[in-house]
């Protein structure tokens, strides 16, 4: 049989749609941090906390209110975008005028008060979430089972990522966007509300945490800790694709999840510390990174 | 005879004297996780059930001042390090208890030695802790990655599961457990046909998983613990591994892992325990107590933190100091009957021996509420559970 480095293809194959998976979750969650640092300027290090906060919104729903997974796809992102709003008018909104580092702090305390307050009140096993029955059960493809709620995790990821660069870098609500960073001052003299502008982007940059979060309750355990594990990782994707560069975000968020995936065929120990290893590598022969424009 | 007499009987006064004649002040501190991975089957509730072990041991009526105090140690060894030296030191504490996360608790053993203190732990399972790196000051009271190997390991190779393929938590844990479990698994007549390390902690197993469903294993080790098994079970599940037939061997699982997956994915999964709430009389009442304080079951990590206390406490009361290593010593020469163990034999290398169970996981069906979780499948004897003791562990000859 025809073998590639000793692996079957139909493995490889299964782990390259497993990579592809996990990419999706770093697409979508990458893609809110590249349009809060694209538009507003902020390291948003409270987002792995609100894509924990989003899962546990959608556990919530249910658990109180008796609200399914389908609602609750829209209802949660929904909460954590207006938690996010309320957290930039009253803290983030103060410190536009100041270095980077003052928001990197403000929100990295955030993250930290946000899963302490889970964590004391849920506890660190994690809440059971089901998979909604309409997307239980899989196919075999031949060379693996494919879950359908993967399958859906990546149609949803996709979705969302094409509708976001296709809003922002196509149409004139974008226009706008990218022409406030550039220069607020002349923006708003055309007589649009610019602090409106920012403040719906950072609503909607969070929002997409939370949206990233309930499609990962089913998955993995609904945890305080579960932003904090990704977070770091996330970064390292936003950093090898270029600050702030949306389509740098979702191709390096796909493009990682896949080399990560066959790291952990070929070499399992090193799979947790691949994405540093590229993020080095990226750092040195392009600083700006591989979508970024040089500053 | 007559000289017989008296010698008893002036003995007898010497040793009540130091009992009663004044107050002994006994400093107890827990060092657990109280953030991450492992606070919900040590951390608060462990402190917990100390307090419930100084409350019936009616520490005060018998002279004994006994105070808790407790910390974080993150999983850190250089944090726990760092907090039990200043807990000897400067703080005056006698007794270090729990102390899960490997690593730790053998970092904390050596100081615990050295300041001639007593680690009583409960929440770590390296069974270097009485072999490799024993010492005369040490007491591992729960369970051992030993004992799991022979409970969980050996009932599942003898049902017919003889082909294992392991997912191993890629430190020191993990890696024990699955030496431990592979021997189980050999001596029984089965075979280990792959295994993969796994970097720890991590989210997602399908990668790891699919190679497991590749190698045509009969039985996929677990040999991790925490958030880490509950993911894996689930994703198990997920991908149609435990129904296309292959079985699942969760080598460490607490009855707090299995509530946070819920009796649906958790279901005829087998696992090993020292504790179930739910055995008898005397562990329901108590069980019942913990419950209302904390809110929660205890798991067997917080049940015997209660019980290494009260035969620490006991032993104090007995020797009339905190000198670490005769209260060891007294700990190890005494019978202790608990009611929540049973029968508990310290043996001179510090393993408490005691029965361990093996229970599977009800279906929901079956199961009548939140934390009705377990069947009892059958008992395994302390001596058949744990390994046996290294000669040149057993300090009561020396």
């Amino acid at each position: 049989m025809f073998e590639l480095l000793g692996i079957p293809p139909q493995v490889l194959l299964g782990q390259l749609l497993l990579g592809l998976i996990n990419g999706s979750f770093y697409a979508v969650l990458s893609l809110g941090l590249a349009v809060i640092f694209g538009l507003l300027n902020i390291i948003n290090f409270a987002h792995g906390a609100l894509y924990m906060a989003g899962a546990f919104v959608a556990w919530m729903l249910l658990h109180y209110l008796g609200i399914g997974y389908w609602p609750a796809l829209i209802l949660a992102p929904l909460i954590v975008g207006v938690f996010g709003i309320i957290l930039e008018r009253t803290m983030l909104s103060r410190l536009y005028h100041l270095d980077h580092l003052y928001g990197l702090l403000l929100t990295f305390g955030l993250a930290l008060i946000i899963q302490g307050l889970f964590r004391n009140y849920y506890g660190v096993s994690g809440l059971p979430y089901r998979i909604p029955d309409l997307l239980s059960g899989g196919h075999n493809l031949g060379f693996m089972f494919l879950p359908n709620y993967r399958a859906w995790v990546v149609v949803a990821s996709v979705l969302v990522c094409f509708g976001t660069w296709f809003t922002i870098e196509k149409t004139r609500l974008g226009a706008y966007l990218r022409a406030a960073t550039e220069n607020p001052a002349l923006v708003s003299a055309f007589g649009i509300n610019v602090p409106l502008l920012v403040m719906l982007t950072y609503g909607f940059g969070v929002a997409l945490a939370g949206f990233a979060g309930v499609l990962a309750a089913p998955i993995y355990s609904v945890n305080p800790n579960m932003g904090a594990d990704l977070i770091i990782v996330v970064f390292a994707v936003v950093v090898i694709g270029g600050m702030g560069s949306i389509l740098g975000a979702i191709v390096t968020g796909y493009m990682l999840g896949i080399i990560e995936g066959l790291t952990r065929v070929f070499y399992p120990e090193g799979s947790a510390v691949v994405i540093f290893v590229i993020m080095a590598i990226v750092l040195l022969i392009k600083p700006e990174g591989l979508f970024g424009r040089a500053a | 005879m007559m000289k017989k007499l008296a010698l008893t009987t002036a003995l007898g006064a010497l040793v009540a004297g130091a009992g009663y004649a004044q107050g002994i002040d006994v400093k107890l501190g827990v060092l657990n996780d109280r953030s991450g991975v492992y606070a919900d089957l040590s951390g608060e509730g462990s402190v917990v059930a100390a307090r419930m072990a100084v409350e019936d041991f009616k520490a005060a009526d018998k002279g004994l001042n006994v105070e808790i105090i407790s910390a974080d140690h993150q999983n850190k060894p250089d944090i726990g390090s760092s907090i039990a030296n200043r807990w000897y030191d400067e703080e005056g504490v006698n007794a270090i208890l729990d102390v899960p996360t490997s690593s730790v608790a053998l970092a904390v053993a050596d100081i615990t030695a050295e300041k001639n203190g007593v680690l009583i732990d409960s929440g770590a399972g390296s069974t270097q802790l009485t072999r490799e790196q024993c010492r005369p000051t040490t007491i591992h009271w729960t369970y051992d990655t030993a004992a799991l190997a022979n409970g969980t390991g050996a009932a599942m190779t003898n049902a017919g599961g003889k082909k294992w393929f392991f997912l191993t938590a890629d430190y020191a844990f993990g890696h024990s457990l699955e030496e431990n479990t592979v021997k189980v698994v050999e001596a029984n007549g089965g075979e280990v046909v792959g295994t993969v390390d796994v970097p720890f902690p991590a989210n997602d197993f399908s990668s790891f998983l699919l190679q497991a469903q590749g190698s045509g294993a009969d039985v996929i080790g677990l040999a991790n613990a925490g958030g880490d098994t509950v993911n894996a079970i689930k994703q198990a599940s997920e991908f149609g591994i435990t129904q296309a037939g292959q079985k699942l061997a969760a080598l460490l699982f607490f009855v707090t892992d299995v509530h946070a997956l819920g009796a649906e994915t958790a279901q005829g999964l087998s696992l090993t325990e020292a504790f179930y709430w739910d055995q008898n009389d005397a562990t329901r009442a108590w069980s019942k107590r913990f419950m209302d304080t904390h809110g929660a079951q205890p798991t067997m990590v917080q049940a015997g933190v209660y019980s290494g206390t009260m035969a620490y406490l006991a032993a104090v009361e007995a020797v009339g100091n905190t000198d670490g290593k005769a209260v060891a010593a007294q700990m190890k020469s005494m019978d202790i009957d608990d009611p929540l163990f049973g029968k508990v034999n310290v043996r001179g290398d510090g393993r408490a021996v005691h029965d361990m169970y093996l229970f599977e996981v009800k279906t929901p069906d079956e199961s009548t509420g939140e934390w009705d979780l377990y069947n009892q499948i059958s008992s395994i004897s302390g001596e058949d559970a744990f390994l046996p003791m290294l000669d040149e562990c057993d300090f009561t000859k020396q």
